[in-house]
């Protein structure tokens, strides 16, 4: 937030001056536990982007961990593909379909990302529950955050503290597990021999965890979070969003169960506030569309069952669109707004990059030729009057068993490939994920081309798997 | 610090670095109020823009705040730690170097036991090593391949490492000195000593003649007298002397250059060539790997 002093106006329209403090403190949000469709939602995802979170890193893929990034020997393994830093090229593509997917998400159906599958919700909901257990829900909590303190309410803070630093802890643990062989790091663990760093940084992403989701909770979101700020530039009236039906609730106020709605000229919202106890970030869905609503749904689940005890027809808070709200459109009118230009085109750059980067998986070969001429010897007379030509290749076995590869070269007539490092067959062995420089040099008779620079290509074939990798470079003659 | 010659760059960055941090902690009070008038009590704080654009009081989170004072208070903790002012060193007595050589160390402590391994090792033994070859070929790659070729056959004024023929001596001993030491080959100008230029260019055929390479039998004949003066360090039949690293002129190997041109300008001009020394660069295991490597390359019995 910017506060710029303009003393002009300042000085206009002295009234009454009064000193505004810029900073306050955040007050605590104490969020009612709900239940109903969305919470139901919200715990489908919670359990899958954790099971797979916690579980992925115990996976086995042959001999080794299915997903490992080996940050020090610089190999990224991810099933049956063994990444090298220079297929960072995959990564952009699948940091791009991350981001574009978060565009459509958005489009359709607003924060889903952010109620349903954002970290920040899913470890926030996790520490919510685990509190709720410990403490009660929102009321209990509250009374118990006003007492005194006594042994009682210790006891119930430490219990709640030591839950969720272990469970920190744990994904902490997880967490490294990516990056260090998690079975050779839960021993590392129990023997009391874990690595400076790695000990590092389970504390630091536990004490992320424990501070994020324990303490920070909405305010990541309303002050810290990038996308939270920048989804609303993918909203239009036709996105989904969490409405509250303003025609059908106002004028709200409390209302008895006998009482006629249809006769007095009361709204349904019974003002009953729950919708605003049960929000997690703290808002009244009742103001409107606002930038800290996470889209979670919490407000429709609660209202619904006030609704239903009412016995007044459900969504008064609902998802719904601006135009849906504004002009009475049923639902079938709704999703027909769904297929507009900004989705169609969110859906087609994303399926035709989704396609190129697994096509370029699919063509990946299994291993990579780098050609760089030699920087001391330009060109040289070698015995029986040739001319020779020095090259480095470097060949990455990008395969997980040792490979074999035939060197050839062509561009002009009469050339012969030489090296020293390669048998009579010109193959040379490269052991599995490992990369390899060979000398190779190029002759061809002297005198035979015109001084110069020649065009050259060398082919590199795994002997194996017969896939064929031709890389240019240039044979020079001198004068 | 005392690399600065001027005394100008340490009050420059003692200005940068404490003005800064008072800069920062400013700002940071200086905005932390402002009097305003609000005269609708709508949480606005009076600033009207554009007719009726008012500006809302939204106040930022205190804790925000508080990240803003531990990071000053952390460049407190900093300032006396490293060097940040003026000439002052730091309490840590932390500088670029001595993180490099304490670096170094940690790294030579961590392959101490494999060298250890390979020094007591004989290079006959070493060259056949994979483990060792390996080593060696990424140290020839990384420091010898710039003068001797990616392939060790080097070219015009930098010897061939492949094959037979030692300047200095081809023994692994002889190898590993020359890598320690270095080596300046020295030739002197010859020409006067040789005669008038019809006689260098007769002892340019005589040497022609050693190696059986094209020449002028008449003028190696009338050469082979003048070819004394060479013999000295070449020998007597010029095949050389490896203890003063005079080449073998009878084989068919020219460092610089073949034939009679190349021979008549060496006799005029001499020649003085340098290996440079690599002792203070590696240990003397590095060596003996190295060396091993080096020796391999010509002592490889498949080939």
């Amino acid at each position: 937030m910017s506060i710029k002093k303009n003393s002009n106006v300042t000085n206009d329209a002295v009234t009454e001056a009064t000193v505004i403090n810029l900073y306050a403190a955040a007050d605590k949000i104490y969020p009612r536990s709900t239940f109903g469709f969305f919470t139901k939602w919200r715990w489908v995802m919670i359990w899958l982007t954790q099971l797979v979170f916690y579980g992925i890193p115990w996976l086995e893929w042959g001999q080794r961990q299915a997903l490992l990034f080996d940050l020090e020997a610089r190999r990224f393994y991810i099933f049956n593909l063994v990444l090298y830093p220079q297929d960072l090229i995959y990564l952009t593509g699948i940091l791009i379909i991350s981001a574009l997917s978060l565009f459509l998400f958005t489009a359709i159906a607003g924060r889903l990302w952010c109620g349903y599958t954002c970290p920040q919700t899913v470890y926030t909901e996790i520490f919510l529950w685990i509190e709720a257990k410990i403490e009660g829900d929102r009321a209990a909590r509250m009374k118990l955050d006003d007492a005194p303190m006594s042994a009682k309410k210790l006891l119930k803070k430490g219990g709640k503290h030591f839950a969720w630093i272990t469970f920190a802890l744990w994904t902490g643990f997880t967490f490294v597990g990516y990056f260090s062989p998690i079975r050779d790091l839960g021993s590392a663990v129990v023997n009391l021999g874990l690595g400076p760093w790695e000990t590092f940084w389970i504390g630091f992403y536990g004490f992320a965890t424990y501070g994020n989701a324990g303490f920070m909770r909405e305010q990541v979101c309303k002050y810290m979070c990038p996308y939270a700020r920048f989804q609303s530039a993918m909203f239009d009236d036709d996105t989904l969003i969490v409405t509250y039906d303003e025609k059908r609730g106002e004028p709200r106020g409390k209302a008895s169960l006998k009482a006629d709605m249809d006769k007095s000229k009361q709204g349904a919202c019974i003002d009953c506030s729950l919708c605003v106890q049960v929000c997690p970030t703290g808002i009244d869905i009742r103001k409107g569309l606002q930038y800290e609503c996470i889209g979670c749904g919490a407000c429709a689940d609660v209202c619904d069952t006030v609704m239903d005890k009412m016995g007044y027809e459900r969504g008064l808070v609902k998802y719904s669109t601006q135009h849906a709200i504004n002009l009475g459109w049923n639902r079938a009118q709704m999703l027909r707004h769904v297929l507009r230009p900004r989705v169609l085109i969110y859906t087609a750059i994303l399926a035709s990059i989704v396609v190129a980067l697994l096509t370029s998986l699919i063509m990946r070969d299994s291993f990579r030729v780098d050609v760089v001429r030699d920087r001391g010897v330009m060109a040289r007379l070698a015995d029986g009057g040739m001319l020779e030509n020095v090259y480095r290749l470097q060949i990455m076995n990008a395969t997980e068993t040792t490979q074999r590869y035939e060197l050839s070269a062509s561009g002009i007539d009469n050339l012969k490939v030489e090296s020293d490092v390669a048998d009579a067959n010109k193959t040379v062995t490269v052991n599995s994920a490992e990369s390899r420089w060979i000398p190779v040099r190029l002759q061809i008779p002297d005198g035979s081309v015109k001084s110069g620079s020649h065009h050259v290509e060398f082919k590199v074939r795994a002997i194996e798997s017969n896939e064929l990798v031709a890389e240019k470079s240039v044979f020079l003659v001198p004068r | 610090m005392s690399d600065f010659t001027s005394s100008f760059w340490p009050m420059f960055i003692t200005v940068i670095s404490v003005g800064g941090v008072i800069g920062c902690a400013l700002l940071l009070w200086l905005t932390s109020k402002i009097k305003a008038t609000s005269p609708n009590g709508d949480n606005t704080n009076g600033h009207v823009w554009d007719e009726n654009l008012r500006e809302m009081n939204n106040p930022l989170p205190r804790w925000w705040v508080w990240m803003f004072i531990i990071t000053i208070v952390f460049s407190l903790f900093y300032f006396a730690a490293y060097p940040a002012i003026g000439t002052y060193a730091g309490k840590l007595g932390w500088t670029q170097v001595n993180q490099y050589e304490k670096e170094m160390e940690e790294a030579n402590k961590t392959i101490a036991p494999l060298y250890a391994k390979f020094a007591a090792m004989p290079v006959e033994e070493l060259a056949v090593n994979a483990e060792a070859k390996a080593i060696g070929e990424r140290m020839f790659m990384n420091n010898c391949a710039q003068c001797h070729g990616s392939d060790a056959h080097g070219s015009r004024g930098f010897p061939n490492l492949t094959d037979k023929d030692w300047i200095y001596g081809g023994s692994p001993e002889k190898i590993a000195e020359t890598l320690t030491n270095g080596r300046v080959g020295m030739m002197p100008p010859m020409a006067a000593a040789v005669g008038t230029e019809d006689d260098v260019k007769n002892v340019a055929h005589y040497v022609l003649s050693l190696s059986n390479s094209d020449h002028d039998a008449t003028r190696a004949t009338a050469g082979k007298e003048k070819f004394a003066v060479c013999a000295a360090c070449h020998g007597a039949d010029g095949t050389g002397n490896q203890s003063i690293g005079a080449p073998n002129l009878a084989d068919n190997i020219w460092l610089h250059g073949a034939g009679e041109e190349a021979i008549i300008k060496r006799i005029h001009e001499g020649k003085v060539n340098q290996m440079p020394a690599q002792g203070a660069k590696f240990s003397p295991e590095q060596i003996h790997v190295l060396a091993a490597y080096v020796w391999g390359l010509s002592n490889n019995e498949t080939k």
